[in-house]
């Protein structure tokens, strides 16, 4: 074999077994894609891995963290109703690397809110969160998750006025922490609280995800105080007229509305015959407590996580 | 043609063999088990999956090293302590040399490997006191560890056959844990936008799937590991293997030896 | 038809940083060794002996030109078959005894199975190492593997024997071993080529020499013909001290120790030397021509005129 015909020969070769070789990777994944999430089940202890991991723990912090936002955005993205492993990742990813803040803001919202928005376990989402503050004590943002979880998921607002006001204490704190401390108290449960609350959060969150929710939250709050105050408004127009209204712009002749209301998202509300006042495609609004048109199931969050 | 291949491996192998180095890691691979048996005293119910985890890890953390360091010596510190000169004097064809070591060395690495899985074997029987169906599948995982190896010792080969000794080290050290990653690499593909998306897919392709053949937790579970999988990993790891050991012979075959 | 024959056999290399820079390791080289030869490839350290003798074994690959062997093109798989070589300060596997590389070198030759034992006991006792053959040789000395780099290009029974530097390492007693053996193949009919800057090693075993400095061919001739001309000088040798003043009054070189004298005068002197001689009573021993050395060639080929158009052209050689 002269040696012109073996260059050819071992290039065809090599990059032909390339190219096969990185094919089977590609069925590789495929069929090992769901043994990943079994073999998560058997996630050893945050300890034992911080210790095996040599001092590079930061970077298995980093890798937990990675896999713990896969793991979450995966199975919501399937509308899953169970978020089995997202405690233990989270717990593992702290245990490796507790200052990673994100991991606490993350989890104190995706850990306790009810599925399918997260994982409904709000319990963890405390210890998780009181894990931070203790490894963090200058972190006083992590009072407000706790001051959260406590008030929007225990409705504890007892305790969440004491979590927004230790925050509030720590040096470097911004003075919305006192005023929260001070609405959870007097005025736990209404919606201007939480409106306060959402919009806190918004603008403190730099994670892309954490935003979104929180923008979700005021969204949902703006749907459920329109769809009030237009039932209202339907409410008064009948007292006045003895009629239903058959439409908004009836309500507008009346004067009881300005224009023609819309959802934050820009659609039209619908006005059905019995007076109730709807959201016309309430699957891009999660959270909302109002205006489901009957027969619909609750919201499930759109894709643009 | 073949006949010198099946030499040069034969030497390779003996060369590996009387070299201590080799020695000093088995002896290490039986102590660490042994602190395994020990460890596996201390929790109960789960010794036999701390003996298989910790067996399983070092033999193939063991192989991988000796698979690089020798494997990298293979030629490069051939070509630089120049023992190659009166080798390719002869009648030998430059790809029958690299393809000869390949052997050599995996044939090593094989029978290195089968030592110490009868080291595992054995505190394993000593751990649990009997043999389970589930340990069948122990064999699985060992063979996947040798693919690996496989894998390991053709890169090794690869960058050996264009680069220094300690660049070529460190080239396949620093593969292996990308191929180790390899799962996450595309995770991490998936959070970025367009072209880099591709491109961080692609490279996370390209690299060797150790990842893939890594399933030592599964079996110290007991575990199944289906049979799409194995006959998946076999032929990714020829084909890969293939595909370096050409590059191998394609580069080495150019080159201006010192 | 020469064994070997080298048409502009060159070799470049980019140096420095960038590899922008070009040092010229052997400049175009014709060349051709007649069968049977031996022949002498001399140059001070550094002169492109070791990177002609890569290339010609195709370790390292020409930049332009070409080179053939026993008729073929070198780097031909049929050639290394009946080819030797020994590199330079040659080094093994650690691990193995000489007997075992030695086998091992011989498979991969292609010697028959049958005859592979035998022939290696052969070639330890002909370098002297059959005592040592069953040690590893990480113990070896240099001498003790220069040896057996010398059996191992020589085992095969190869036609053309390339050997680099072969006596480095040795000796005296190794050298006078090693200069047998070359006479050896020789008597055997094998062609041998061998560089080194020892010139002695070279006046006495080469038919043919070639000097060559900086990468460059300077000179190439035999070894008779060099060493033939004669200088027009004598040396006389005697004995008794009392000739001694009468031979320095001539203004010949003289070195006198004890009873004998010697020395060195122009051809047309010596009349009055040996009259002198035996004016003094004193017994002439020798008279002796000065023949010129190699290493007056070798100096002379060296010397900073000196560039390959003032080469003698070559006695044969067919040009391809």
């Amino acid at each position: 074999m002269t040696r012109r015909v073996l260059t050819s020969v071992l290039s065809v070769v090599a990059i032909c077994c390339l190219a096969g070789a990185m094919a089977t990777a590609v069925a590789l994944d495929r069929i090992r894609g769901d043994g990943l999430k079994e073999e998560e089940l058997y996630l050893p202890s945050g300890a034992v891995l911080k210790r095996l991991s040599l001092g590079y723990n930061g970077l298995l912090a980093d890798i937990y963290w990675t896999r713990a936002v896969q793991y979450f955005g995966d199975l919501h993205h399937e509308k899953a109703m169970r978020y089995r492993l997202l405690y233990p990742l989270l717990d593992i990813t702290a245990q490796l690397d507790p200052h990673l803040i994100v991991t606490y803001e993350f989890g104190s919202i995706f850990l306790s809110q009810a599925p399918p928005e997260g994982a409904g376990e709000p319990q963890n989402a405390v210890k998780l969160v009181e894990r931070g503050i203790r490894e963090n004590p200058k972190a006083w943002r992590l009072w407000a998750d706790l001051g959260y979880i406590q008030a929007m998921e225990l409705h504890d607002y007892k305790a969440a006025s004491k979590s927004f006001q230790m925050g509030a204490q720590i040096p470097g704190a911004r003075p919305w922490m006192s005023v929260m401390a001070a609405a959870m108290a007097e005025h736990g449960g209404e919606p201007a609280t939480a409106h306060y609350l959402w919009t806190r959060l918004l603008e403190n969150s730099e994670d892309t995800m954490l935003k979104q929710n929180a923008a979700n939250h005021l969204r949902a709050l703006q749907v459920d105080d329109d769809i009030q105050r237009l039932e209202a408004a339907v409410a008064e127009y009948r007292r006045r007229t003895s009629q239903q209204p058959q439409n908004f712009s009836q309500l507008i002749s009346a004067g009881l509305l300005r224009e023609m209301p819309a959802d934050p998202l820009g659609r039209p509300y619908t006005l059905s015959p019995d007076g109730r006042v709807y959201v016309q495609n309430p699957s891009d609004m999660p959270f909302i407590t109002r205006g489901i048109p009957p027969g619909m199931k609750p919201a499930i969050v759109p894709q643009t996580f | 043609m073949n006949a010198r291949i099946g030499w040069i491996a034969f030497n390779t192998f003996r060369e590996a063999v009387r070299d201590r180095v080799l020695y000093n890691l088995i002896a290490f691979a039986l102590i660490m088990t042994a602190a395994a048996v020990l460890v596996g005293q201390i929790s109960i119910q789960i010794e036999r999956i701390v003996v298989v985890n910790l067996g399983l890890t070092a033999i193939s953390i063991f192989g991988i090293i000796i698979a690089i360091f020798i494997g990298v010596g293979l030629v490069a510190k051939e070509i630089e302590k120049r023992t190659l000169y009166t080798v390719l004097s002869r009648p030998v064809r430059r790809w029958e040399f690299i393809v000869g070591k390949f052997f050599g060395l995996t044939w090593t690495l094989v029978v290195n490997t089968f030592f110490m899985a009868l080291g595992l074997f054995a505190a394993l029987l000593y751990v649990a006191g009997q043999y389970t169906r589930a340990d069948l599948w122990l064999l699985v995982a060992l063979y996947f560890i040798v693919l690996q190896f496989f894998l390991m010792t053709a890169l090794a080969l690869l960058f050996s056959s264009f680069s220094t000794p300690i660049m070529s080290s460190v080239f396949a050290f620093a593969v292996f844990l990308i191929g180790t990653f390899a799962d996450e690499l595309h995770d991490v593909a998936q959070m970025l936008p367009g072209v880099s998306k591709f491109l961080v897919n692609g490279l996370a392709y390209l690299v060797p799937n150790f990842a893939a053949l890594n399933v030592i937790s599964q079996v110290a579970h007991g575990e199944p590991i289906e049979p799409r999988l194995i006959a998946l990993n076999s032929l990714y790891a020829l084909l890969y293997s293939v595909a370096a050991i050409s590059f191998a012979a394609l580069i080495f075959d150019r080159r201006n030896l010192k | 038809m020469p064994v070997i024959e080298t048409f502009g056999l060159e070799k470049r290399y980019l140096v420095g940083f960038w590899r922008k820079r070009e040092r010229i390791g052997l400049h175009p080289l014709n060349l051709s060794v007649e069968d049977g030869e031996v022949f002498g490839f001399l140059g001070p350290n550094g002169a492109g002996k070791t990177t002609t003798l890569k290339l010609l074994m195709g370790l390292i690959f020409p930049t332009a030109g070409s080179a053939n062997i026993l008729g073929l093109p070198h780097y031909d798989h049929r050639v290394k078959a009946r080819i030797g070589y020994l590199p330079e300060n040659p080094y093994f596997y650690d691990h193995l005894t000489a007997e075992e590389l030695l086998e091992y070198l011989a498979q991969l030759s292609g010697v028959d199975a049958r005859d592979r034992k035998r022939r290696v006991q052969e070639m330890l006792a002909r370098v002297g190492l059959t005592e040592s053959s069953r040690m590893q040789l990480r113990k070896f000395s240099k001498g003790m593997l220069q040896r057996v780099g010398i059996a191992q290009a020589i085992l095969h029974e190869p036609q053309v024997v390339f050997l680099d530097e072969p006596m480095s390492g040795l000796d005296p007693i190794g050298r006078r071993e090693v200069r047998d053996l070359i006479q050896r193949l020789k008597d055997e009919g094998r062609t041998v080529f061998f560089s080194t800057h020892i010139l002695s090693d070279a006046e006495s075993l080469c038919d043919r020499v070639a000097v060559i400095h900086k990468g460059e061919l300077r000179g190439v001739g035999a070894v008779a013909d060099l060493t033939s001309r004669v200088t027009g000088e004598v040396e006389v040798l005697w004995q008794g001290a009392a000739a001694t003043p009468a031979l320095i009054a001539l203004g010949a070189e003289v070195h006198a120790t004890g009873e004998i004298g010697r020395a060195t005068l122009a051809e047309t002197q010596l009349d009055a030397a040996i009259d002198a001689i035996r004016r003094a009573h004193a017994k002439l021993i020798a008279v002796t021509p000065v023949r010129s050395t190699l290493e007056d060639y070798f100096v002379e080929r060296l010397g900073p005129g000196a560039s390959t158009s003032d080469a003698p052209r070559e006695k044969t050689g067919v040009r391809g």
